[in-house]
Formats: structure tokens, sequence, C-alpha cells
């Protein structure tokens, strides 16, 4: 066999030539555009313009637990049991490529060894592998990656490149914002249409900014698919925003706190796509209490005095404001149209049936805890089943930082319709039920016996609860324009990370993090933090240790020999705290905020190098071999 | 010519019970674990050492056993996670040590060492003695915290 080659893109930043053409005329997977005011006017009337690029590198997901699927087909039914966060895309995917009915389908979630995304999209096609494997043998197939193949194949992070041009004035008021995000999209399409969606929304950064222009692409390449991961998006165009804000600062002479508080986006004031905040969340508050954790004054002085004394180490400290929308962007809560059931089974226990699963980030735990308290009844008589999709119905993916936010809140309103179908059946047994007492509602023990109660009256039959999602009357979204509440809400944060560089190793140590954020009600605050503390040590990983080496599109360090994620030693202990206003049509007034750590170191860190080095370093990660070449050129110089 | 035999049988102690085994010489003792003896606890991450997730204790010594050769435990003792019972976990069952599970053996074999050994902690900070024990989901403080608060029980 002979192979001819095609000319393969390799590098997404350059624009094909028309032999590397592979997808419509250009290459372009998915083009967004956002538009408010009059960029180009304003920004020919700016005093200021400053100008910036910044790049970010893949990243791997390094789920403990690798990509694993079991099939077997039994009485005509495929089944499917392994690692995924989204049973209905397996679904979804089963129906369009073996051409079966759903009835003939059942997917079972396994409690996964972590997901953040790499197992959101990707584990579609390796269920399917096995499923026609087994189909084909006739016997169960188990279809387990090894390390190496699962780094080779699954997705990854999608590497970018932002760039922006600013007009501002003497105070450092933004006046125009002009910014284009370049994805690289891989060599299929996969997600980065929404990935590249929720990077331009969170483009702009949480300021007010009156003339605002966002233009997006993600761009194919021959590469891995690049896809989900915790942030989607987000982090990207957040880290360039960010990094951007102090190199303005650097150019204004001005300090970087002053520049993000006179232009912080305040109640009444809007996003880039017109969202009109007006949440009572003060984003002043979260960033002062995150200056006044960290001690960040006294530090700023205290590291210039270090750096000057000391003859191999510079330290600094920097900051990153940010936010991240919870949920699906825009009309995609519609879209889903999210299901979940709660019932009632003979034994009076209380059984909460959804799609969303467990990887490690708590969704057992907190729905457990919303159904203990909404019907008062003990942990022992609540049973989460297993996400299997014969048994629980379309709660949509688990992604989007949305399960607490909104299908706990499902869970609560189906445990209402629990009570009521009891309480009204109540009236008609008599026995199990006195109608009187119905007021206060029927609830702990009460509640367990009475449902016990029904099922004796009712033998063989099923008593569930039931609640589908309901949009919030005020969220209007147009997705031709791109105007319109992107999201149902933010989370807003602020991050300070205070490093020491090594200049005779190049080495950046993070010597402290302090990550300040406001997220509506925390439900769990042991979980909340676990959250926000993991997702940092992610973030720091990306920023300075998680370095994608590519061969012909291949990747070359697919091991955890030489793909380096952050140890217990590498990191310190990340100091967090919460600031909580309740939001609305959050469950019991939460917000999602999965994902929103991921946004905030990366830009804090370099920041941080910034100021102890005096490089403006625009792309990570920053691994040592990098920060040398900007620091000591002459380094690089060949021999 | 002699063929090398395709089984060989060594005996050793296992969570504390003499135990015989018959093995092909090419098994790790981490799939001699999962697959012959059906103790699925310990993990395999990465099946290179760098993970961490397979640690068993060797004669009271994590060791990732990925990297051992089965035939190499022969008369040695190896203490695997299904040894360890709840009073031990104590402060890991508290919460905010494990998010998905897929280290937490592992980690909890490391932490068992630790707690045997408080003399470690005069030479060796604890964060670089869970160093050998990677987790995506903590951030590590979690788990940190969980040792510290068992360490101290222990001395009370």
């Amino acid at each position: 066999m002979t192979i001819d080659p095609e000319p393969a893109v390799l590098d997404f930043r350059l624009p094909p030539t028309s032999e590397q053409i592979q997808y419509g005329t250009d290459n372009v997977l998915k083009h967004l555009h956002i538009e408010k005011g009059d960029v180009e006017q304003a920004l020919a009337d700016a005093p200021i313009v400053v100008e910036g690029v910044y790049e970010t590198g893949a990243q791997e997901h390094v789920y403990l637990e690798n990509q694993g699927m079991l099939a077997w087909e039994e009485e005509g039914v495929i089944t499917v049991q392994g690692s995924m966060q989204c049973p209905y895309y397996i679904v979804d995917a089963f129906k369009k490529a073996l051409g079966r009915d759903e009835s003939q389908i059942r997917i079972v979630q396994t409690p996964t060894g972590g997901g953040f995304g790499g197992k959101e999209e990707f584990p579609s096609g390796i269920a399917l592998h096995a499923a026609l494997l087994a189909l084909k043998a006739g016997k169960p197939v188990k279809l387990i990656y090894e390390r190496g193949e699962d780094m080779a194949s699954t997705t990854k992070r999608h590497p970018s490149r932002v760039r922006h041009r600013t007009g501002v004035d003497e105070e450092g008021r933004l006046l125009a914002q002009d910014i284009d995000v370049l994805l690289d999209g891989g060599a299929y399409v996969t997600l980065s249409p929404v990935v590249l969606s929720r990077a331009i929304i969170h483009a702009a950064g949480p300021y007010q900014c009156e003339n605002v222009r966002i233009d997006g692409r993600a761009q194919l390449s021959n590469s891995v698919p690049f896809g989900a991961f915790r942030g989607f998006g987000a982090p990207q165009s957040l880290f360039a925003v960010e990094r951007h804000m102090d190199v303005i600062a650097d150019r204004l002479g001005m300090d970087p706190v002053t520049v993000r508080k006179r232009n912080l986006i305040r109640d009444g004031d809007s996003t880039a796509t017109g969202q009109v905040i007006q949440d009572g969340a003060n984003r002043i508050e979260v960033l002062e209490t995150a200056l006044q954790l960290s001690d960040f004054e006294a530090k700023v002085k205290s590291h210039a005095q270090f750096n000057r004394r000391n003859q191999t180490k510079r330290r600094g400290i920097g900051l990153a404001s940010f936010y991240h929308g919870a949920g699906f962007t825009g009309g995609g809560e519609v879209y889903l149209d999210s299901v979940v059931h709660v019932a009632g089974l003979p034994d009076g226990c209380v059984e909460v049936r959804t799609a969303s699963v467990e990887m490690g980030q708590g969704t057992l735990t907190i729905f457990a805890q919303v159904v203990a308290a909404k019907l008062g009844v003990s942990v022992d008589h609540i049973r989460i089943a297993d996400p299997d999709t014969a048994i629980v119905p379309n709660s949509g993916p688990t992604v989007a930082s949305r399960t607490s936010m909104i299908v706990a809140g499902l869970v609560e309103r189906a445990c209402e319709d629990l009570r009521s179908q009891v309480q009204e059946s109540g009236a008609e047994l008599g026995s199990a039920v006195d109608a009187d007492t119905s007021d206060p509602p029927l609830a702990g023990d009460a509640l367990v016996s009475a449902i016990a109660g029904w099922h004796a009256k009712n033998p063989g039959q099923e008593l569930i609860g039931k609640a589908r999602y309901i949009k919030p009357e005020n969220i209007v979204w147009d997705d031709e324009t791109y105007r319109g509440d992107a999201y149902g809400s933010f989370a807003w944060a602020t991050y300070v990370a205070d490093v020491e560089v090594d200049l005779r190793t190049f080495g950046v140590e993070v010597r402290d993090f302090v990550a300040v954020q406001e997220v509506g009600k925390v439900l769990n605050e042991t979980l909340a933090r676990g959250q926000i503390q993991g997702g940092v040590v992610q973030g720091i990983g990306w920023s300075l240790l998680e370095d994608c080496v590519w061969r012909d599109g291949a990747m070359q360090n697919n091991e955890l020999t030489n793909y380096i994620i952050p140890t217990s030693d590498d990191v310190p202990p990340i100091r967090v705290a919460f600031l909580e206003v309740p939001y609305a049509f959050g469950t019991w007034g939460c917000k999602g905020l999965g994902e929103l750590p991921m946004d905030g170191p990366a830009p804090a860190i370099l920041n941080a190098v910034a100021m102890a080095t005096g490089v403006q370093a625009s792309s990570i990660p920053l691994t040592p071999e990098r920060l040398m070449k900007l620091l000591d050129p002459e380094l690089e110089r060949p021999g | 010519m002699s063929v090398a035999p395709r089984i060989i049988g060594i005996e050793l102690t296992l969570n504390g019970d003499p135990v015989s085994l018959e093995f092909d010489p090419r098994d790790r003792l981490l799939d001699t674990l999962r697959y012959t003896l059906g103790l699925t606890g310990s993990k395999e991450g990465c099946g290179e050492g760098e993970c961490g997730t397979c640690t068993v204790l060797i004669d009271g010594i994590p060791v990732d056993s990925c990297l051992v050769p089965t035939y190499q435990v022969r008369g040695r003792r190896v203490d695997t996670i299904e040894s360890v019972d709840e009073g031990t976990l104590g402060a890991f069952l508290a919460g905010g040590a494990t998010q998905c599970g897929a280290c937490t053996p592992g980690v909890v074999m490391t932490a068992s060492w630790i707690l045997a050994n408080p003399d470690l902690r005069e030479t060796h900070r604890l964060r670089e003695l869970m160093a050998g024990n990677l987790c995506r989901c903590t951030g590590y403080d979690g788990i940190i915290e969980s040792i510290e608060d068992s360490l101290k029980e222990n001395q009370a």
C-alpha cells in the first residue's frame, strides 16, 4: 500500500493555502460575532489604544480513571455501562448510528473517576465502538483505554489566540474593546461551535464598556479533536482580557487594581451582548475581599524590597477579576427541556431519578441534601437511582455548572409534586393519611409511611413526582444577533496569585493563592470549597506545567511521565472565600460554580510573574524554557 | 533445551493472611491483585509509576504495584486498600479528601504509611510525602488536611 499524504493543517493561526482547505472555503468550523456600540469611531477618538496578542495551549483532562465502556446485547436491547457525563448523549448517538429505537438502547453510568468535560462528548464514540464489537461478536465487549491511548486520542482544551485592541482614556476607563478570538478546532467540528460561543461571550471580561466588537472563529487543523474542558472556552478568552488589563495598567503607569475598579460592572451596566446585570452582587467587594485576604498592597511593597536585595529570586503578586455564566448559553436550557422524577417506593423511601452523574463533584450529596430539606425525610430514606436510561428521564447532560443550579431545583419541584400526589390521594385513602393533617405539609416519617400506605392501596403501580424545566421569563436571548441574556446568572470572582521566580532555573513557584467569589448561595461548603480548590490547581497546571507537545498533529508526550500535572508539592494551600447573594432562579439561591475556578489562575499568575520580572508574558503554559527565552533572549542565541 | 515454566508459584502474606499464588511470571503485582485475586480496590491510572492510584504497601513501604513483577513479593507482606478498616479512614470520611475517588485507594495507602510512621514528619513535609499520589479533583487541600487531622487524632 502506498500513501500519498495531503497537505496537513498543523498551525491553526496561519491562513490555510488552497491545498489545505478541507472544510467549506476557508476551514472555518464556526464564525460568531458580537457587536455593541461603534467600536471603530470609539477607537479613533480614544486618546490611547493598547494592543496585545495572547495565546493558550491545549490541555489534557487527566481524569485519574481512563475512559472505558462495557457493552452487551440482551433480548434485543444493546446495553452499555461506563465512565461518562451524559448518558442521553450516548442514547442519541446510538439512535443515529445504529438506527435503533430508544427502547432498544440502555445506557448506564458507572461512578465516574473524574470527567472535567473529557467525558462529555467523547464517550459516545467509545460506547459505540464497544457496542458494534459486542453486536458483531455476540458477546460482551469491554473497551478500556490505557493512559497512553487515552491521552493520544481523546479531546483536549482548545488552543487559542486572542487579539485585543483597546481604547482607553488617561484614567484607565475602557472606551472601546476590539477583540478577535481564534480557537484551534481540531480535525472535526465536535463541540467547537459551542465552546467558541462561550469564549466570545466571556471575552470582554467583567467590565462596563459602551463599544465592544468580538469576532470569533474556530479554525480546522489536523490534530486530535478539541472539545469540552471545564470552563469551555471562557478560560482562554478570560486569560487574554485579564492579562491585557495589566498590560493596559502598565502602559498608563497605573496600578492594576485601580484600572479594574474603574471598569468593573456595576448593577445596571450591561455586558457585550447587552445583558443588563442587576443581580445585587458587589463586584468591587469581591475584589477588595481578595486584596485584603491576600495582603495585596503590603506584598506589593515587601516584594519590591525583596527584589532589590535578592540576587537569584524575584517575587510578584498578581490578580485577575472575572466572571462565569452558569448553565447552557442563551436558549440552551429550553432546548434541553430537562425532566426529573422523584419516585415514592413501596417501602416508603424516596428515590431521585435523573441522568445527572456523580463524577466527584457531589451530585449525590446535593440531591440527597435537597430531598432531605424539602421533604424532611432522613437520609436513610433517600435513594439516588443510578443514571440508567431504562429508569431515569433525561435531566440533561452533567456539564456547564448546571447540576446544582438547575437540576437540583427540578428535584425539589418533583419532591413537591410527589408530596401533593400522596396528599391528594390521602383524602381518598382515609387510613394512611388524614386529609385534615395535610396542613402543614406532609413530611418526614409521616410522609414515608404515607408513601408506603399509597403502595399498599395501589399494588404494582408507580408513584412518581415529576418536574420539567421552566425558563425564567426575564431571560431573553437572540441566537441570530447574539444579543440578550447569554446566561441566567454569572458568578463573579477575583483571584490573587503570589509567586516567586527563580532566575537560575526559571521555575515559577506559586507561594500563595487566594480565590474569592460570589456564587449566590453556597449549598454545601465542603463541596463548594473542594470545587474551587481543585479547579484552581488545574488552572495552575494549565498556566505553568501542562504542555501538549505536537508532531504532525499527534500528541508526542501522551504519558504522565512527560505531561506534568501538579502534585501536592507543586501548589500552596488554596485559600477560598465566598460572598453570597442569593440568585432568584437557582436552587435555594445558588449559582453554578464548578467551572469558575478554571478561569482565574492563569492571568493572575502571569500578572504576578510580570510584576516579579518586568516581563509581560503573553502565552501559557509559561514553562521554565519559555520564561528563560523571555528573560534572557541571549541564552537562546545559537553558540 | 528447557522451556521456562508458564506458571510459577510463591507464598506471601496478603492483608495479614498467608497466601499461596500461581501466576504467569510476567504478571505485574497490580494485575495479580485485580484479575487473579479480584482485589479491584487498587486502580491503574497510568501503568508507569507516575500517578500512584495502584499504591500498596510492601513490608510497610508504599510502592506502585504497576511497577512490581509479582514474583518480587515472594515471602513479603503486602497490604492493599482492602485491608484498611473504616476506623483508619477516620478523617477521610469527614469530607473534602475525596471527590471522584479514583486516586483515593492509593492516597489512603500512602497516608496509612505516614500515620504508621509519624517520625517521617520530622524530616519531610506532608506535601512532599504525598507527592507520589496525583489527584485531579481536590487540589490536595482536602487530602492534606485530612491526614493532618488523623495525625492529631493519633497523638491525642
